[in-house]
C-alpha cells in the first residue's frame, strides 16, 4: 500500500538516534546530563513504538508505548527526587 | 492523501534528529534540555500525527475497522504531552538544586530567589 516501507524506515532511524543518546550518557560530564540523555531515549522508543505499530498495522505496539510512557515519567521524577536528595 | 502521511512524517524525522544533534552540540546541561526535549516533544507529535492519518487512510480504504491504531496512537500522544514537560521540569530542578549551575548564564534568577 505505501511504495517505500515508510514507518519501517522511520523506526529502524529512530533507534539509531536512541543509540546516539547513550552515547551522551557515557560521556556526560554530570549526573543531570545522564538523566536528560536517558528522557531523551524514553521519548526516541516511544515514537520508535509508534512507527513500528504503524509499519506493522498492529495495534499491540501502541498500547506497550503508552505503558512504557507512563513508567518513563514515572521512573524520571524518581530520579530527579533521587539527584535532589543527594545535593 | 499519502503524501501529507509522508510529509508529517519527515518533519518528525527532521526534528527527532535535530534534538539528539542539540544533545552533543550544547555546551551546558540546561542548554542540552533545552534542546533534546523541545526539539523531541515537537517530533514525537508529529510522527504520532502521521500515524493518526495512515490509520485514517487505513480505515477509509477499508483495511482496518474505525480507525483503531489512530485512536491508540491518540491516547499515547495525550500521555507524552503531559508527561514530557513535567519529566523534563523535575530534572531541570533537581540539576539546579544538586549544584550544577547554567556556564554561560549572565543572570540566574532561581539562584538569587533561593538566598
Amino acid at each position: 500500500m505505501i511504495p517505500v516501507p515508510a514507518f519501517l524506515i522511520a523506526s529502524i532511524v529512530l533507534g539509531v538516534l536512541a543509540l546516539a543518546c547513550i552515547g551522551r550518557a557515557v560521556i556526560g560530564p554530570t549526573m543531570p546530563d545522564r538523566a536528560v540523555a536517558m528522557d531523551t531515549v524514553n521519548t526516541l522508543v516511544v515514537g520508535m513504538l509508534v512507527s513500528l505499530g504503524a509499519a506493522f498495522n498492529a495495534v499491540i505496539y501502541i498500547d506497550v508505548a503508552i505503558i512504557y510512557a507512563l513508567l518513563a515519567f514515572v521512573s524520571t521524577l524518581f530520579i530527579a527526587r533521587h539527584l535532589e536528595a543527594t545535593a | 492523501m499519502m503524501i501529507v502521511v509522508l510529509s508529517l512524517l519527515g518533519i518528525g524525522m527532521l526534528f527527532e534528529t535535530l534534538g539528539v544533534v542539540g544533545l552533543y552540540r550544547f555546551p551546558d546541561v540546561y542548554t542540552r534540555m533545552h534542546g533534546a526535549t523541545k526539539c523531541t516533544s515537537f517530533g514525537s507529535i508529529f510522527i504520532c500525527l502521521g500515524a493518526i492519518a495512515y490509520g485514517i487512510l487505513l480505515a477509509v480504504e477499508g483495511q482496518s475497522v474505525l480507525a483503531v491504531l489512530s485512536l491508540h496512537v491518540l491516547v499515547a500522544l495525550l500521555f507524552l504531552l503531559v508527561t514530557n514537560p513535567v519529566g523534563a521540569h523535575a530534572i531541570a530542578r533537581a540539576a539546579h538544586r544538586s549544584g550544577v549551575k547554567p556556564k554561560l548564564a549572565v543572570v540566574d534568577r532561581l539562584e538569587e530567589a533561593g538566598k
